[in-house]
């Protein structure tokens, strides 16, 4: 898929740069913005870039339109998806609703918002801490968060599975309610790292000049330290939402009956339905993909800023 | 990540009463205490747990029993165990060789400034954003195996017949593959473009200067320039790529005939369809060893790089 892509940039590129040296002698700063020195003005390149993306759009974006599409088509049943839907009607919808769509729904609506209000409040606890207290055991206590991220779910899920049966010292049988996924979520290394790092940013002088008016820890982290820290709380809070979002075995596990299911682990059960078609099944996709759609439309910039920061950071 | 190694000698801060210990010391770990607590039941128990249970023959009415080392060697020699890692292994490294390289050239078509490249990278990064639930019912239904499911419709108009992408045993890996770099491509994409930004813009002037080839100089400017993106993605990469599950949970179920099986869809169903938590525990604390393997070996050459 890629070597067709490479190559005709290769050769064309230069070209636009000779020409763009040649002909003017560099009136404007000539650009270089990016790596294979694209251009803005209209040309071979800038066609061929136009070619591209078109090619990219179609790839990444178009098979949203194709649920979209589908999920609106009367009797698309068997298997005919297309861009556009053709005889639409929201029967489909009406379906999945008899198939208990919203119920799934509004459990994922509760475990997305319960678990991502206590993955907030724990990890910036978690953070205050390691930011902006120095204490013994602090290497050992960061280590342990940072073991957290590289500790899959997948590869704890089956003991994971015994201990939301019965949690040890309290025995709570925790399946067949939210609780059993919202709790394992609270611990989410990764906020408390990205966290941990923008509180750490925070200068001293601040906290001293509060310190002498007798602000108290609470109060501190709540009035001082949190208002300084909206975006990164911005970026936890998107990143959490689509990371719990995205949960499927958690939710599998943490079930006692399909009808703890959230709504991205119910779209199975929706498929093995032999009364129901894929249609419905679309329906379903569009209901289980709007939430995390709005979510990154509405805060998109943030989140791609926090990729990259926790990633360069990591 | 620069704490690891030196973690001196673990003092419990219970000790409250002691002379030193004010209310100052206590405090931290008043904060640290929920995500401690989460952390320990959630997270470190059931890992102890799943360690203990690998050297078990669980039976839940009957007490466990004490087999040792049984039950690895019971998961390390079932043929179907042996396929998984072969599966794993080629589903990781070809999805995540894929992943970097079209998220690369995603990045280098898509980096810049102006506001129409910014919608194009919103659209691109979509998949990324979508549950992996819901990219597996969408590619189940684009991969659908007659002439009008929405992939075979395309090679229908170049008059190629329509293939079963994921009923054909010998295409199944290679259907779900696609799928894999479909998703992770835009991800790696965003981290690549973060790295590209951070190029020094005076070095491709100076490239320009001396009449390097653009060839070249992607190869002497920009690669170097991004090589700590690239590695930060290769390690996430190999990371997912070992613990797959989801994708070939919802797209194949680890069919047909086992030919998707990887380690953890074994290793789940296993626990959960066969109720043997002895032997997917065992399966499990093996994954588990080799990721910590793999990341402490990827951690440990990223940080000679950056040395040097």
């Amino acid at each position: 898929m890629s070597a067709p892509v490479i190559e005709p940039v290769r050769t064309t590129a230069p070209k636009a740069k000779a020409r763009r040296s040649g002909k003017t002698q560099r009136t404007t700063p000539a650009r270089f913005d990016t790596a294979l020195g694209w251009n803005d003005r209209p040309g071979a390149a800038w066609a061929l870039r136009i070619l591209l993306c078109a090619t990219a759009l179609g790839i990444f974006a178009a098979p949203f339109l194709a649920i979209l599409s589908g999920a609106f088509t009367r009797n698309a049943s068997g298997s005919s998806l297309s861009f556009l839907p053709h005889d639409s009607t929201l029967l489909n919808f009406t379906v999945a609703g008899e198939r208990g769509i919203w119920d799934y729904f509004s459990n994922s609506l509760v475990i997305a918002g319960g678990g991502l209000l206590l993955q907030l409040v724990v990890c910036t606890l978690a953070a205050y801490a390691l930011a902006r207290h120095r204490f013994r055991g602090q290497a050992l206590i960061l280590t342990l968060f940072m073991l957290t991220m590289m500790l899959p779910e997948e590869v704890i899920a089956i003991p994971l599975s015994l201990v939301l049966g019965d949690v040890p010292v309290v025995h709570l049988d925790l399946k067949g309610t939210v609780w059993g996924v919202i709790l394992p979520l609270g611990a989410w290394g990764f906020s408390v790292m990205m966290l941990t790092e923008f509180m750490k940013d925070i200068p001293d002088e601040i906290e001293e000049a509060a310190r002498l008016d007798g602000v108290g820890e609470l109060r501190m982290l709540w009035q001082i330290v949190l208002p300084l820290c909206k975006p990164a709380l911005g970026v936890a809070g998107v990143l959490g939402f689509i990371m719990i979002w995205d949960q499927y075995l958690l939710p599998l596990i943490a079930a006692k009956d399909p009808t703890d299911y959230t709504v991205t682990v119910a779209l199975s059960v929706l498929r093995t339905d032999p009364e129901v078609g894929s249609g419905v099944v679309l329906a379903g996709a569009v209901i289980a993909l709007l939430p995390s759609l709005i979510v990154y439309l509405l805060l998109q910039r943030s989140l791609v800023t926090g990729i990259a920061a926790g990633a360069t950071k990591g | 990540m620069t704490a690891t190694v030196t973690t001196p000698a673990v003092t419990t801060p219970v000790t409250r009463r002691g002379r030193g210990l004010t209310k100052k010391s206590v405090v931290p770990w008043l904060f640290l205490a929920p995500g401690l607590l989460l952390a320990l039941v959630f997270k470190f128990w059931p890992m102890a747990k799943g360690v203990w249970l690998s050297f078990f023959d669980v039976r839940p009415f009957l007490g466990d029993k004490w087999t040792g080392l049984d039950n690895y060697t019971r998961v390390l020699t079932d043929h179907r165990f042996q396929d998984a890692i072969g599966h794993t292994l080629l589903l990781g490294i070809g999805q995540s060789l894929g992943a970097i390289v079209l998220g690369f050239v995603l990045a280098l078509l898509l980096e810049g400034q102006a506001r129409s490249l910014k919608i194009v990278r919103t659209a691109v990064f979509l998949p990324a954003v979508t549950a992996t639930a819901v990219v597996g019912e969408l590619w189940r239904l684009m991969y659908y195996p007659t002439s009008d499911g929405l992939i075979n419709s395309g090679l229908d108009f170049f008059g190629l017949g329509p293939v079963q992408f994921l009923d054909n045993p010998d295409l199944a890996l290679w259907s779900t593959m696609a799928m894999g770099i479909w998703i992770w491509a835009p991800y790696n994409m965003v981290i690549i473009m973060a790295g590209l930004a951070g190029v020094d813009r005076s070095l491709y002037e100076a490239a320009a200067m001396d009449g390097v080839s653009l060839r070249q100089r992607l190869r002497y400017v920009t690669l170097p320039a991004i090589r700590p993106a690239l590695g930060i993605v290769l390690t996430l990469a190999a990371i997912r790529g070992l613990r797959v599950f989801t994708e070939v949970y919802v797209l194949t179920g680890g069919g047909p005939a086992g030919s998707t099986e990887v380690w953890m869809t074994r290793a789940y169903t296993l626990g959960f369809t066969r109720n043997d938590i002895g032997g997917a525990s065992a399966a499990s604390v093996v994954l588990l060893c080799v990721t910590l393997l793999l990341t402490v070996t990827v951690n440990h050459f990223r940080k000679r790089g950056d040395v040097r």
